[in-house]
């Protein structure tokens, strides 16, 4: 299971206080922690600097590598600050992310062409949001097709089947479980992702939402989740579940977590 | 409130059978139509969307109380159409421009329309020129926005200014929302108002009409 660290986003008070003070040691704090608890790669997000944004992306991964030898994935739905941010990252980043939508893909397909990458591919069609399996599923194989097509390796492309909450329509938990089992029976070798978060939108218990959905998700063959390493509880649920479904031999990673303290109930 | 007790309750339950025959019997007994709709539905509404706002209960409750009110609604618009129905204003709303969501601006489409307003919805992905337009077609009292991402919350200035160059921009009160929004924000771009969810974006509609 690819875990893509999701704390270092200005959509956090804490965190959007640290980048405008460009306070680099709590930045690269938050980066080392969620490394140790398990994080492959570290979300970087400056989205709530609208017209600076570009700037900020730039100054997180430079302050972020230049103490730690981590991959990112560099969190963005603008070309240009990807663009930028791509150029400066060492190693091999993950780009969050790429769709269908006309002013995404197009301006896109050079940057994620122009170095080695991950590629998160989010299943937004051109002019909608898909509600059903079949249109994430139809969204994703066009998405998959494309970057294909660009000579990106089919490792290296996660499809993130778009979480809706369930909160409004009861059959959004089963619509993004099934289009993960799809694609990944569909696409060998090819990787899904997703964030926990909206599934639970407009719903008391969040967290417990999101927990479950992660097991479930696991299940249906999920290979990488956005999500908080720090928090316990969760990593628990992630260790359980791969253990139960026999992804952990001799038990080893779960044990691990528990003697380390990462793991908590 | 007291007359339509068991209607209020029914809706705020989102019990729809029970809440269409409590409407039915309101007809029946030759009650008034817009106080049916006054103190049965909308009053119901009025007190689903303050317990939103409190936490008290959570969205899929609310859609169901929604729900239940357009199922009555069906019952009362025939007689609706011949009388003269008061709306508490007309309210034009969409996604902005190069933004795809629709959850959260549907949710407050649905909520403004159960406390009594009149709304026009344009969708997703609306061009400001299409806001600008319908503006002067539909003279709306209030113009609301939703963006879900940093990148297409920018359409919201750009909208005003087409309103702006319109010629329309002070005939209409603007509100905005949606997960990378702030009150600050608003401010900035001379908004006239923001709400954080759909329970507060029908106080907030309220305030600016200058309503209870």
């Amino acid at each position: 299971m690819i875990i893509v660290g999701e704390k270092i986003n200005t959509s956090r008070k804490r965190i959007e206080q640290a980048v405008r003070e460009k306070d680099a040691a709590f930045i690269i704090k938050a980066a080392q922690e969620q490394a140790n608890a398990g994080a492959h790669y570290i979300d970087v997000n400056a989205g709530t600097f609208a017209e600076q944004e570009t700037e900020y992306l730039c100054w997180l991964v430079e302050t972020i590598q230049g103490e730690l030898d981590l991959p990112l994935s560099l969190d963005s739905p603008d070309p240009q600050a990807l663009s930028a941010a791509i150029k400066l990252h060492k190693g091999v980043p993950m780009i969050n992310s790429i769709s269908l939508e006309p002013d995404r893909l197009q301006p896109l397909l050079p940057v994620v062409t122009s170095q080695p990458c991950h590629v998160i591919a989010l299943c937004m069609a051109e002019t909608s949001m898909p509600t059903t399996i079949e249109e994430r599923v139809a969204v994703g194989s066009k998405l998959i097709g494309t970057l294909t097509d660009q000579g990106i390796p089919m490792e290296n492309i996660y499809v993130d089947p778009l979480v809706q909450p369930v909160s409004v329509d009861t059959n959004m938990g089963i619509a993004t479980l099934g289009a993960i089992h799809r694609i990944m029976n569909d696409f060998p070798g090819v990787n899904t992702i997703c964030g926990l978060s909206n599934i639970s939108f407009g719903l008391p218990e969040r967290h417990l939402i999101n927990r479950h959905f992660l097991a479930l998700g696991i299940d249906h063959g999920l290979s990488a989740a956005i999500l908080d390493p720090t928090d316990k509880q969760l990593m628990a649920t992630l260790l359980t579940t791969e253990m139960l479904l026999g992804r952990d031999e001799y038990c080893e990673n779960f044990i691990d977590a528990y003697q380390e303290g990462r793991i908590a109930g | 409130m007291s007359a339509f007790k068991s209607l209020s309750e029914a809706v705020i339950k989102g019990d729809a059978k029970a809440a269409v025959a409590e409407t039915q019997s309101a007809i029946d007994s030759a009650s008034n139509v817009q106080s049916i709709l006054d103190e049965g539905l909308i009053a119901a509404m009025d007190e689903v969307g303050d317990r939103f706002s409190k936490g008290q209960i959570f969205v899929p409750q609310m859609l169901r109380s929604a729900k239940t009110m357009q199922e009555c609604l069906k019952l009362l618009k025939p007689m609706l159409q011949e009388g003269n129905v008061t709306t508490k204003g007309k309210v034009l709303i969409g996604t902005v421009k190069g933004d795809l969501h629709d959850i959260g601006k549907n949710l407050v489409a649905m909520m403004i329309e159960g406390a009594g307003f009149t709304i026009t919805d344009l969708g997703v992905d609306v061009p400001p020129e299409k806001f600008a337009q319908k503006v002067q077609e539909i003279e709306p009292d209030i113009v609301a926005m939703s963006a879900l991402l940093s990148t297409t919350m920018t359409a919201m200035p750009l909208t005003i200014e087409a309103l702006e160059q319109a010629g329309v921009r002070d005939k209409v009160k603007i509100m905005i929302g949606g997960a990378p929004v702030t009150a600050e924000y608003a401010r900035k771009i001379n908004a006239d108002s923001y709400a954080s969810d759909a329970g507060s974006a029908v106080s907030k509609a309220k305030e600016l009409l200058g309503i209870d």
